[in-house]
């Protein structure tokens, strides 16, 4: 990733024992932080790091390149974090308005599926989803996997989406914190505040966090 | 201590090195486009090179100081003048006297230039940075661009220099100014590494990307730069799970056109990354315009890292020069 970041990247799919990896990898390196890390994003299946090249240059004078030093250091980090996060992850309930104003796609994705839109929400109140990783927005989940009932690709074109809305994209689903555009299928809107600039913890749902949906 | 914004900018922002540590909750780093600039920026008037400064677009605000104040402007050049037509000079201190009107009226050079101020501006930190974070609307001045009547105050003072002023005058421009070296020279020729996807272009377009000019689409911010150039392929179009990336990452979008990814990046994208611009190399790219052109050309990591270390040599440097005339000056 260029001279600042590095990817340890574990596989290009959406798999619950790959994400528990990439999750301990990442405890395990805030537990052993080093001089010069600077940021941890983790995804799906892979973690990046941002790295401050100079500094570590200075602080650890590696022989080699600091890149050479840092792919050790996430070779390390593989070999010794476990498979996955220990302890029970927290799980939310998350009540949602269905259809009409607050879920504009819900009828035409009960339509192309052939089910009422009642059975859709009906599945997707049904399953405990796991919250992979967070991004393109502060504080935006990324969950599945959705039942294959109710997957549907994306819309092609992004319409305006408030925030809170409830959206499906393939085997995803996920909440917009804010206002703004946005591509997924809209069956929903929850009351909960997903961002709180101001909160301590201004981030509701955390990478491994698990979520049921109810309807409110 | 404080100035105050007279007339709305385009887009004026306080920002400071960035907000790092807090990705894995979607929140990008930010923070300032050229780095280089406003670092020297804090350094030419004593600062901490990472204190917040005031991250300035063209058409720029008028700023009014409402007090005495120890200033320099870094980064692009939009013509700073002093009330109606004193034309100062940029990667220099200045000291301006109190109710003296800062405007930007004929652009020059660049896209964003940093006004710095001795002492820094007195604004809360949120998420230990000062940077604005406006999808969030948090940071920085109330988490939004700069706007009339906003009043912006200084931190304290740890240099005398109000007397400096001679007494018939409105600003008095200190004696030394910071030559950039290298680091904005050849300004289309960008470096980069490749990037985890590069291989998964076809040979043709390994080629085309490093023999063709890409031009910089009127659709570029902080975000990204939307190049327009000859489109590229891949050899196959897997479809790719969301993974990190970062300031200078080049991703290709499905339209075979190339996106660069600058300060207000998201933290997480799916798109090809096909390669990154070297970090010394930023600088150079947050000061290119719209309909400004690219060629690339590759390198490897351990050059890409020399290039870096050398910049932060000179850096350095500079920091010390910048250090040891201030001193002089108050001694």
């Amino acid at each position: 990733m260029g001279d600042g970041a590095a990817t340890i990247d574990l596989g290009n799919h959406l798999s619950e024992s790959l994400n528990g990896k990439v999750l301990a990898m990442h405890q395990w390196l805030e537990q052993n932080r080093f001089e010069g890390l600077k940021d941890i994003i983790t995804a799906y299946s892979s973690l990046t790091i941002l790295y401050d090249t100079a500094f570590i240059k200075n602080y650890y004078q590696p022989s080699a390149p600091v890149f050479e030093w840092i792919k050790q250091r996430l070779i390390t980090a593989y070999q010794q974090s476990g498979d996955f996060v220990e302890g029970t992850p927290v799980r939310h309930r998350i009540p949602v308005h269905y259809g009409r104003e607050n879920g504009m796609d819900l009828d035409a994705l009960a339509r192309q599926k052939q089910l009422t839109p009642q059975e859709v929400i009906r599945i997707h109140t049904a399953k405990v989803y796991r919250v992979y990783m967070i991004g393109f927005l502060p504080g935006f989940s990324y969950m599945a996997a959705v039942d294959d009932q109710i997957a549907q690709p994306r819309k092609d074109k992004p319409v305006a989406v408030p925030a809170g809305s409830v959206g499906i994209a393939g085997s995803q689903t996920g909440i917009y914190p804010f206002n703004g555009p946005g591509g997924w299928n809209i069956i929903g809107r929850t009351p909960m505040e997903l961002f709180n600039a101001q909160a301590e913890n201004p981030v509701l749902l955390k990478a491994g966090d698990e979520v049921v949906f109810y309807e409110a | 201590m404080s100035l105050t914004i007279i007339k709305p900018g385009l887009l004026d922002t306080i920002q400071d090195l960035g907000r790092f540590g807090y990705s894995s909750w979607g929140i990008n780093p930010g923070g300032v486009m050229d780095s280089y600039a406003a670092r020297i920026a804090n350094m030419l008037v004593g600062n901490e090179p990472g204190e917040a400064v005031m991250e300035i677009h063209f058409p720029g605000a008028q700023i009014l100081f409402e007090q005495n104040a120890l200033i320099s402007i870094t980064g692009a050049d939009f013509t700073p003048t002093l009330n109606d037509d004193e034309r100062i000079t940029t990667w220099r201190p200045i000291v301006v006297r109190r109710n003296t009107l800062l405007h930007f009226p004929k652009w020059q050079y660049g896209s964003r230039c940093y006004l710095a101020v001795h002492g820094g501006f007195c604004v809360p930190r949120w998420l230990n940075s000062y940077s604005t974070n406006l999808k969030a609307g948090a940071g920085g001045f109330e988490g939004r661009k700069l706007d009339k009547g906003d009043e912006l105050p200084f931190k304290e003072n740890s240099i005398y220099f109000a007397g400096l002023l001679k007494d018939s005058r409105e600003y008095q421009p200190l004696n030394w100014r910071v030559d950039t070296g290298k680091t904005y020279q050849l300004p289309h020729e960008i470096l980069f590494t490749i990037g985890h996807e590069w291989s998964q272009l076809t040979h043709t377009s390994q080629q085309d990307m490093m023999e063709n000019n890409f031009t910089i689409h009127p659709f570029s911010d902080r975000m990204g730069y939307q190049l327009r150039g000859v489109p590229l392929k891949r050899q196959q179009t897997t479809e790719l799970v969301s993974s990190g990336v970062s300031f200078g990452t080049i991703q290709l979008l499905p339209d075979g056109q190339l996106i660069l990814l600058m300060a207000d990046h998201q933290t997480t994208g799916g798109y090809p990354r096909i390669g990154h611009v070297i970090s010394s190399q930023l600088p150079k790219l947050a000061q290119l315009r719209p309909s400004d052109s690219i060629h690339f050309s590759m390198i490897d990591i351990p050059t890409a890292e020399e290039l870096l270390f050398s910049q932060e040599h000179e850096l350095s440097i500079i920091q010390r020069a910048c250090y040891d005339h201030l001193n002089q000056l108050v001694c």
